[in-house]
């Protein structure tokens, strides 16, 4: 075995333990979430139970719960699909026309402008909580899922505003020029050429995006108050404060919740390395 | 017009660049309208609301007490408290987030068989909703029934089940380690970036120069990661600083308010204590200092290669 082999094996053991230690917390979650109720709470525990039990899922995605348990998760899952879909889909129009007038056109204030966006998704929810929760009063949009995706929208654009102008920028604007001389007009080319061109980009920031709406809470929080509009994160939080004695059934939940963007993260890792160079980095 | 074609390049023209102009806030006012309409005017009734001695939701004519607000919020022991709170979960995040960060970076970027594995492994955490990784750690610690207690107990470290989150100081640690968990994923992964970026050359030739490993970690690595490691230290600086979904799902500021950050304690200070004016006095703290961090940030960022700016 020569040197470069051996330190390729040591370096691939290291892989292999760091990644499996790092993954026990949730491993054991997994477990917990289909372990009977009275087995999580013997001691010693017992790691590997002796059956499993299925109840709580069932539990969560039956609409109304199983007696009362769970009840209200499957309308927090609408609401946050509904929420995320929603806001995905308004920033990433808004943010294309928006990030084509940063990457392509000359204008005055357009640093100060772009500076101003930047600035604002660093700026703390904590801030505008108060007044937007008076404003949103007065809209009668509180409890509502339409105020959250407003809210919501003014954390997301600014992001995915970032990302796609990064990206447009790459897209040479030969290409562009070549087909304005064909006889498209700015938009058409935009159309035709840009957006085909930054695909991966697009892909990046809708991901992004939805990670920003799908882990929203401050927001979500204290802007909802029934299950007509509370969302995922708002039930979790719930679940883990009301079903203090059975952790498999917040568990459960939190794992259901978890399953869109993890399942995302993993179709899209390449998107994330280099959304991440795009100056894409958020909590 | 006939002087343009000759002359100068069309985009250099006025008139061309009017029509760009009117073009371009075309273009942006959308987002403009959705950002600017959620957060600027909403920002400018906080700075508002935190002079006047506002008490409740519907209060329709509130006293204006000018900076008193300020005042009380400054001469306040538990505001300082929970700044010092703050400043102690941000400055120990980022020691813990950019050291394991940079690790697990350059073990992700080693050659190896089974590398998507690892990454696949790696990213899933960074993924979990913050709630769900908060609800998670919630049950580790859990007095009861947590696997924390569970481990050690059977390891034989301890004899005793501990309740982990019932003391001020080990449980904003604990709070910590948990938010760790999920965001140095996250610096890896912005680092790793950063990392595939150093051209092969560069290592190449210093393996031909006979440099070992950490020679060339120092030569290469570690100063042509520098720009990549100052933003996302500012980031996660600006990110640990706001932090508060954590703190509410794992411990409500407690216990013995050991854990109220400043966010928290704002958030408590408006919305349960009903005191919206010093709550909004506080959220302009909040404000300034991450205003300060941010001129750094783009600071940092208009000197790295982003051309945007």
């Amino acid at each position: 075995m020569t040197r470069r082999k051996r330190t390729q094996l040591a370096v691939e053991i290291t892989a292999a333990v760091v990644g499996i230690v790092y993954l026990l917390p949730m491993l054991w979650s997994v477990i917990a979430s289909v372990t009977p109720a009275s087995a999580l709470l013997e001691q010693p525990l017992r790691w590997i139970p002796s059956q499993l039990d299925f109840g709580r899922y069932i539990a969560i995605l039956t609409p109304g719960g199983v007696g009362e348990t769970g009840a209200g998760f499957l309308e927090a899952m609408g609401n946050s699909l509904f929420v995320a879909a929603i806001t995905v889909t308004i920033a990433l129009v808004v943010s294309i026309f928006g990030a084509y007038a940063f990457a392509r056109l000359k204008f005055a204030g357009r640093r100060i402008t772009l500076a101003l966006f930047l600035s604002t998704y660093m700026l703390p929810q904590i801030a505008l909580l108060i007044p937007l929760y008076f404003i949103l009063n007065q809209l009668s949009l509180l409890d509502s899922r339409w105020g959250l995706i407003l809210v919501d929208l003014a954390l997301v654009v600014p992001f995915t505003l970032w990302i796609l102008s990064n990206y447009f920028l790459t897209v040479p604007e030969e290409l562009e020029d070549a087909a304005r001389v064909d006889g498209c007009t700015r938009m058409g080319a935009l159309w035709r050429v840009v957006l085909p061109s930054a695909r991966p980009g697009i892909v990046t920031a809708i991901m992004f995006a939805f990670f920003l709406a799908w882990d929203e809470f401050l927001y979500a929080l204290i802007f909802t108050s029934t299950y007509a509009s509370k969302t995922l994160p708002v039930a979790i939080a719930e679940f883990s404060g009301r079903y203090t004695t059975d952790f498999g059934l917040v568990a459960a939940g939190g794992l259901v919740a978890a399953l869109p963007p993890v399942l995302i993260a993993l179709a899209f890792q390449r998107n994330i390395v280099s959304g991440m160079s795009a100056g894409a980095i958020k909590g | 017009m006939t002087t343009r074609t000759i002359r100068t390049p069309r985009r250099h023209t006025s008139a061309t660049s009017q029509v760009q102009t009117r073009f371009a806030w075309l273009l942006l006012a959308p987002a403009i309208l959705v950002v600017f309409g959620v957060i600027l005017y909403p920002l400018y009734r906080t700075v508002l609301v935190s002079l006047f001695d506002v008490r409740s939701a519907l209060d329709p004519s509130p006293a204006f007490v000018g900076l008193g607000n300020y005042v009380a919020m400054l001469s306040s022991p538990s505001v300082w408290a929970s700044l010092g709170r703050t400043l102690y979960f941000t400055v120990v995040s980022l020691i813990i987030e950019v050291t394991l960060g940079l690790c697990l970076a350059l073990l992700l970027n080693a050659p190896m068989r089974f590398r998507w594995l690892f990454r696949t492994a790696i990213v899933i955490p960074w993924a979990l909703p913050t709630i769900v990784n908060a609800a998670m750690w919630k049950g580790i610690y859990n007095a009861q029934y947590g696997a924390l207690n569970a481990v050690l107990y059977q390891l034989g470290v301890i004899h005793d089940y501990v309740p982990w989150l019932s003391e001020p100081w080990r449980a904003m640690n604990l709070v910590i380690l948990a938010d760790a968990w999920k965001t140095t994923p996250l610096v890896a992964f912005f680092l790793l970036a950063g990392l595939t970026s150093i051209p092969s050359e560069l290592y190449e030739a210093a393996e031909v120069d006979g440099l070992g490993w950490w020679k060339r970690f120092r030569a290469i690595t570690l100063p042509l990661l520098v720009p990549a490691i100052s933003i996302v230290v500012v980031l996660r600086t600006v990110e640990a600083f706001k932090v508060f979904d954590i703190i509410y799902a794992m411990t409500r500021g407690g216990p013995a308010n050991g854990t109220a950050v400043i966010s928290y304690y704002t958030y408590q200070t408006a919305f349960s204590d009903q005191s919206f004016g010093i709550g909004s006095a506080m959220a302009m703290l909040i404000v300034l200092i991450i205003a300060i961090l941010c001129m750094i940030y783009l600071r940092l960022i208009r000197s790295s290669e982003m051309s945007l700016l």
